[in-house]
């Protein structure tokens, strides 16, 4: 008994101190492990359609100070402010253009009282006289995609709804007019969007008269394919901007080229034996 | 009644601040009445001077967010405001959670839960753990990490602009405060707690204590919410400075012995005052 | 036999298509398709909506219509449809539609005209109309009754409504909305031709090379036949050409090779021009062999006002000065530098003050020289008509001048087949019958006028404007089978086949639609029966009228399915049957009549609309309606005698003399037709509603629907007027009429085609048509051949009609020009697509559509609500500056289908005082913010 009782590990305020230190970092650190791991999850949110002039999604979340400023500049209540249970980055403006779309208003009184930036003013204006205005034809909330199955105007229903609706209307939403051979007299007037002038805005999808609209918006990103700056369109002048900017850094590689050209060459000799 | 009012003066002071920035802001985005717009994040005071949140600010400089001069002014508007003046006067006297929080508390009283209390214990310095790991966080995530979780935040914004789930956090806190641990947002948790202390350890409002008027019979230890602020009590006169006290007042209110004042700290003679 | 869902979508969509190309279907992939759609029933029916008329089918499942199909087999659509017939299967199940009739009351129980609506039964509903119509008739005789008709009345109850009123209650107050919509079009051909309705037909499309669009937006308005008019286009993209004329850009520029924007009212002297360019310029163009054949010169009187209460009638009738100042052109007005020269073959000038004294005599013309005739062309030169006429400021005039004489070539070159297409523009238009007169003018002289091909064609807006309005005559002033009631020989017509006493028609019908507003305002019409539309909606200068129903001492009943504005204005509602809840038939804008079965029963207690007539007609005896009575200039002989004499006693109701006769009795209940489905009116229903005598409705016993059929037809057999028999068309999807031996009629007027011009043997064509074919000959002021009359047999008139400005036009206080008009996604005054979740939430509020610039120089932004205002009265609406229509700088377009935007209430009523049809197209407004 005693001898155990000499055995009483004696501990240092020093050694209490530094232990006590190590057990708070160990934990802190597994719980922002935790943490860190939910904010993955939370500040991923592909679908969520932002304000006029939002910067790149992941700076947009970085810069957002949720302060809802936006939202109440809204005069149409499109805007949200993403609320628990809305499954998308908390306290971040959004908006679901099938309830309310956003009516681009050409003052746009949604950016400027951005504090932060995240809304950037200067993405949506443009350069007239001289003098730097706000032109929300610039925006890109998103583009819409046309659901060719369940648009009716591909049955050749005279609807066109969403064209009408567009406020970039023959050029968002352009009429492509294809013959009907079924009937043999009657024309498709089948919407076709441009992502080069369409705002996302989301009045078509508002206007779709499909149960569930037949055009959506989707952030543009998503909703877009990338062709790569390899083949230029020799039936297009204009196609040639691509290649401004483009990588000198052309060296290829798939899984043929794994090994270089002398490693290559001085191995394998089995496949002559 | 007069009575009561004067025992909870500072009870209700708070309330109507708190109440009534809400009440400006919900007017403010809602109906047009632009005195106060945005929310406690960051807001525009009369359309024109801005006010930010500071910690949700640093957050996003951690995050790496270039900010905006409105959100830089309206941080440094915040911070001087209670760097100088106020102390952490934001947690008793603005944060809507501090409702919250303070209800629970009220029902632990009235059920006789503290007398029969779990032992749960968490140390009141988590605070500033947390508060470092959201900083931390918010460079290594890139969005500002609290704010992401922050239930005050789902609490302001919920009930200017939608609440949604939010009142699920915001129950889970009032079951915390309730069951688990008295005080235990705002005394051991909250960052944003944790940042105002240490914000406004130097600010000149302060309660001030008069040893020679206490009778120690210990009403302010007992309704204190950070209890250690107080150690003072009966020992010695002086102000209460440590940057945890909240400048709530309560301790004031239940004092029947006029020793406890709100007053204007001393800086040039305050080693005096110790 | 089990199906799978794939299986079955394959199979009917199958039968379908071999339905659509008209192959049989392999009986046993037939019985397949059938029992797969067991659970449901397919029928054919017609589109509610526009005048395109196009084929549905119904599927209704257990009482109810549960979808839609185009009809494949109906050669107007194929099977296909717009925005607003893909949803007919929607537009009867609104969650507020009125189920029983509503009475304002007091807490009594009684009548009470400030009281609040409560439901009463439909018994009391009689009893209500029953005394108020005794008590109109007792106070001011037939005329003291008016009743708003429709272009959207089934033919069968167009034809009942008239009957008892004309026949029965000698009233000539009946008059249906088509007056605002259709009109002109109708005087223009009555003038032109001597009877009623197109030449062509839909197949035009197909075979023309040009296709000109004047005041039509074809693309909204009716969007099956665009969508043929852009398939003729993408066949031969390079030769066939489009043009579209109109005030501002709407969506048929988006087609068109040319777009000609003009200043309103000028489309007059847009075809003087063409015209002008025809006689002095292209001579060679003219077919001289079909105008000298076919064709006289004509003109009219040009001072013949604007269809408005003149100024001491207005005053009489408390109109405010702002209005009077319009009122006043009425009586006279001053002569514009723009039009003077115009008008120079009057011998007039600017300043001189033009006395409106003919505006009794609107309609009369007589035959001129084609020397006087291209004598008063001759003003109508470029430089003129282009100056006058460029609508867009913002347009260089060389740009103008060059589109104008591209359209000439487009319309003289020999080779080149054209149609001219109208709707509203032209028609409501305070000179409507003149401009459609214009159409025909340069269509005659280039023999291009009922043709394959080549034609003008008024298009028509309303889905029975032609087949109800029109061809049954349910107009103040017509009887059916474009018969008139101020022709003795027509009323003695009428009388025989209605087994009428002689001398019991009415003579007089001047009461059209505006005219019974104004007689309900000035105190003469003390009852009025709102049918199928709403009138205090849709007419101009809304405010007036609505006061009038509401203020003054009368009983205004409104039969509709949705509560709306008129009905809110109403003392007593009756809830209606809509179109699949009863027996109908349509006709349409190429003289296709089409029939369909009661679908379904209808909701809550409604009833159609031909049974709220017969009902009423048994609460009235020969004895209280027949007796002498008075009416405007003369009196109605007592005919209670003749009709004694004839086996009728005094106590007959009119529902035994007029509907319960031996020959509507002979139609059995148990006909073929019939079987299977409902038919409310004849056997009562399930519903077992509580009927006009306070016991359960158990049918009329006979097969009414046929019957009114059948007695209608009987007009028209051997007048060019044939339809088919009730039988027939419910086995075809419709014909064209004249339908003779069977077969319909694609192009009226051209022998090849049309047996009744091959019967008149006067070569290619013969323009048969009996109204207005004896002229006085004069100059171009006024007749000169005294009483003299000179027979034009087969031909028809080519008019010189000159430009004149509309009565209101912008001015520094009212600086901007108002039109108005419709969307697609709504029809009308929106009471059925309103109700509509997908058409509601596509379109939900009415805009104002303006300029950019214009919206900038009023300081107002995208979006916002401004006012709009005129002499008359306001309404607000937000600013759309783009989107569908683009307006030029000084013009702003509102639709009218929103009742929260009122726009009718600004809306002036002047009409074309030929027509009187009224011009929604143009009046002068001041834009501020709301």
């Amino acid at each position: 008994m005693s001898n155990l009782e000499s055995k009483k590990i004696v501990i240092s305020q020093r050694r209490k101190f530094l232990s006590l230190m190590a057990q708070s970092i160990g934990l802190s650190a597994l719980g922002g492990m935790v943490w860190s791991g939910y904010l993955d999850e939370a500040k991923a949110a592909p679908l969520i359609l932002r304000p006029p002039g939002a910067r790149a999604e992941s700076e947009f979340i970085r810069m957002c100070i949720k302060c809802g400023q936006c939202v109440s500049a809204c005069p149409y209540d499109t805007l949200h402010l993403a609320k628990p249970g809305d499954q998308k980055p908390l306290g971040t403006p959004f908006f679901i253009p099938r309830e309310i779309p956003c009516y681009m208003c050409t003052d746009i009184p949604c950016v400027p009282v951005c504090p932060t930036g995240a809304l950037d003013k200067k993405s949506v204006s443009s350069l007239s006289e001289g003098v730097e205005t706000l032109d929300i034809m610039k925006a890109r909330m998103g583009l819409a995609v046309v659901d060719t199955e369940s648009c009716i105007a591909f049955w050749g229903i005279q609807c066109d709804a969403c064209y009408r609706a567009c406020p970039v209307m023959d050029s968002a939403i352009k009429l492509e007019y294809r013959r009907n051979e079924r009937t043999g007299k009657h024309a498709f007037l089948i919407p076709i969007v441009s992502s080069e002038t369409c705002t996302g805005c989301g009045l078509c999808e508002r206007a779709c008269v499909t149960e569930k609209a037949a055009i959506h918006v989707l952030p543009l990103d998503l909703a877009k394919g990338s062709i790569g700056g390899h083949y230029i369109k020799g039936w297009d002048k204009a196609d040639e901007k691509r290649l401004e900017g483009i990588s000198t850094d052309v060296t290829t590689h798939t899984k043929r080229s794994e090994k270089s050209a002398t490693d290559y060459l001085n191995s394998g000799e089995e496949m002559f034996k | 009644m007069r009575q009561w009012i004067l025992k909870h003066r500072f009870l209700l002071m708070r309330r109507i601040t708190q109440l009534g920035i809400l009440a400006l802001y919900i007017a403010g985005n809602s109906y047009g009445f632009h005195l106060l717009m945005g929310n406690l994040s960051s807001s525009l005071i009369m359309k024109h001077i801005p006010l930010a949140d500071p910690f949700a600010a640093l957050q996003m400089l951690a995050a790496g967010a270039i900010i905006g001069v409105d959100i830089l002014i309206g941080a440094v508007i915040v911070v001087l405001f209670y760097m100088v003046v106020g102390g952490r006067a934001f947690c008793s006297w603005v944060c809507p959670m501090n409702m919250v929080t303070d209800t629970a508390n009220w029902i632990r009283k009235v059920l006789f839960l503290e007398k029969v209390e779990r032992k749960l214990w968490l140390g009141r310095s988590i605070r500033y753990w947390v508060l470092g790991l959201s900083l931390i966080l918010s460079f290594v995530t890139g969005v500002a990490a609290f704010e992401m979780v922050s239930p005050i935040s789902m609490l302001h914004r919920g009930i200017i602009f939608g609440m949604g789930m939010g009142f699920a956090a915001v129950l889970c806190i009032f079951l915390f405060d309730l069951f688990a641990v008295k005080n235990g947002w705002c005394g051991h948790i909250c960052p944003l707690g944790g940042f105002y202390a240490l914000l406004g350890r130097m600010s000149m409002i302060r309660v001030k204590h008069n040893q020679a008027s206490c009778t120690l019979c210990m009403k302010c230890k007992d309704i204190c919410p950070e209890k250690q602020v107080l150690s003072i009590i009966g020992k010695e006169s002086g102000a209460i400075v440590s940057g945890e006290c909240t400048n709530c007042g309560r301790c004031i209110e239940v004092c029947e012995d006029d020793a406890l004042a709100f007053g204007v700290r001393n800086y040039i003679s305050s080693a005096s005052e110790k | 036999m089990s199906l799978s869902r794939r299986d079955f979508l394959k199979t009917t969509a199958a039968a379908s298509a071999a339905a659509a190309v008209g192959i049989s279907v392999p009986s046993e992939l037939k019985a397949a398709s059938e029992q797969a759609e067991a659970g449901w029933r397919w029928d054919k029916a017609v589109c509610r909506f526009c005048g395109t008329g196009c084929g549905i089918m119904m599927a209704t499942k257990e009482g109810k219509v549960v979808a839609v199909k185009g009809d494949p087999a109906c050669p107007v659509n194929r099977g296909l449809n717009c925005i607003k017939g893909y949803f007919n299967a929607k537009i009867m199940y609104g969650a507020d539609r009125l189920k029983e009739p509503l009475l304002r009351m007091n807490d009594k129980g009684e009548f009470d005209k400030h009281g609040q609506f409560k439901p009463v039964s439909w018994k009391r509903a009689f009893d209500e109309m029953e005394k108020h119509i005794k008590a109109a008739f007792k106070a001011g005789g037939p005329e003291a009754i008016g009743i708003f008709g429709s272009g959207q009345y089934t033919i069968q109850e167009g034809y009942a409504a008239a009957k008892l009123m004309k026949a029965g209650f000698r009233a000539n107050g009946i008059d249906p909305n088509a007056r605002h919509c259709m009109a002109s079009a109708v005087a223009g051909f009555i003038q032109t031709f001597g009877i009623d309705e197109p030449a062509g037909c839909y197949d035009d499309i197909e075979l023309t090379d040009t296709v000109v669009t004047w005041g039509a937006n074809m693309a909204e308005m009716h969007p099956i036949l665009w969508s043929r008019v852009s398939d003729r286009k993408l066949t031969s993209p390079d030769k066939v050409k489009v043009v579209n004329i109109s005030t501002y850009t709407h969506r048929c520029s988006d087609l068109a090779d040319i777009e000609i924007i003009f200043s309103p009212s000028t489309d007059l002297a847009l075809w003087n021009y063409i015209a002008h360019e025809i006689v002095y310029n292209h001579p060679e163009s003219i077919d001289w062999d079909f105008v000298k054949k076919h064709t006289v010169f004509a003109t009219g009187f040009a001072n013949i006002g604007y269809g408005m209460r003149t100024e001491a009638d207005a005053k009489k009738n408390g109109y405010s000065e702002k209005e009077l100042e319009i009122n006043r052109k009425e009586d006279a007005k001053v002569i514009s530098e723009k039009e003077a020269p115009g008008l120079a073959h009057l011998g007039v000038k600017a300043g001189d003050t033009m006395k409106m004294d003919k505006a009794g005599a609107a309609g009369a013309h007589w035959e001129i020289s084609f020397e006087d005739f291209k004598k008063a062309l001759a003003p109508y030169t470029l430089d003129y008509v282009a100056k006058i006429a460029k609508g867009n400021p913002d347009e260089s005039l060389e740009s103008f001048k060059a589109k104008l004489q591209e359209l000439v070539k487009l319309y003289v070159d020999k080779n080149r087949k054209i149609v001219s297409f109208w709707t509203m523009g032209m028609n409501q238009h305070q000179r409507g019958t003149w401009v459609n007169e214009q159409s025909y003018m340069v269509h005659f002289l280039l023999g291009k006028q009922a043709k394959p091909g080549s034609g003008a064609f008024s298009l028509t807006g309303q889905p029975s404007a032609c087949g109800t309005a029109r061809e049954v005559g349910t107009f103040t002033h017509r009887l059916p089978a474009d018969m008139v009631v101020d022709n003795p020989k027509h009323r003695d017509v009428c009388e025989k086949v209605w087994k009428l006493p002689a001398g019991t028609l009415n003579g007089v019908g001047y009461q059209h639609i505006m005219n019974i507003h104004r007689q309900i305002e000035s105190g003469k019409i003390k009852f009025a029966w709102v049918n199928v539309c709403n009138p205090y909606q849709d007419s101009a200068n809304a405010e007036h009228w609505i006061k009038a129903a509401r203020n003054l001492d009368n009983f205004i009943v409104c039969s509709d399915a949705y509560p709306g504005i008129s009905a809110k204005v109403s003392d007593l509602i009756l809830p209606s049957a809509m179109i699949y809840e009863k027996w109908g038939a349509y006709g349409n804008a190429e003289r296709r009549t089409q029939h369909w079965r009661q679908q379904v029963l209808p909701v809550g207690e409604a009833m159609s609309d031909t049974w709220q007539w017969i009902e009423l007609s048994k609460r009235f005896t020969i004895a209280d309606v027949w007796g002498e009575q008075s009416v405007k200039g003369g009196k109605l002989p007592n005919v209670i005698e003749g009709a004694k004499a004839m086996g009728y006693k005094p106590t007959d109701t009119l529902y035994d003399v007029l509907f319960a006769n031996e020959y509507y009795k002979s139609f059995k209940t148990d006909d073929v037709v019939g079987q299977g489905f409902d038919n409310t009116e004849v056997f009562g229903d399930k519903r077992a509603v509580m009927g006009s005598d306070g016991k359960e409705w158990k049918g009329y016993g006979f097969f009414i629907q046929k019957a009114l059929w059948e007695e209608y037809r009987k007009f028209g057999l051997g007048h060019a007027h044939d339809l088919a028999d009730f039988d027939t068309y419910h086995k075809v999807r419709g014909l064209k009429w004249p339908v003779v031996d069977g077969k319909e009629t694609q192009w009226r007027f051209n022998a090849r085609y049309d047996p009744y011009a091959a019967k008149a043997n006067t070569g290619d064509f013969a323009f048969y048509g009996g109204a207005a074919k004896a002229l006085k000959r004069g100059d171009l002021t006024k007749p000169t051949s005294g009483n003299e009359t000179f027979p034009l047999p087969n031909k028809a008139k080519i008019f010189f009609r000159p430009y004149m400005d509309p009565c209101e036009m912008p001015d520094k206080e009212y600086d901007t020009w108002l039109c108005t008009g419709r969307v697609l996604e709504h029809w009308h005054s929106g009471t059925m697509t309103m109700r509509v979740p997908e058409l509601y939430r596509a379109v939900p509020e009415a805009l104002c559509y303006m300029h950019p610039e214009d919206a900038k120089a009023k300081g107002f932004k995208q979006g916002e609500l401004i006012w709009i205002e005129s002499r008359r009265g306001s309404c607000k609406a937000r600013i759309e500056t783009r989107g569908r229509n683009r307006t030029p700088r000084g013009l702003v377009f509102v639709p009218w289908f929103d009742e929260k935007v009122f726009i009718n209430k600004v809306c002036l009523d002047a009409t074309c005082p030929i027509s009187k049809q009224t011009d929604y197209k143009k009046c002068a407004v001041k834009l501020y913010k709301a």
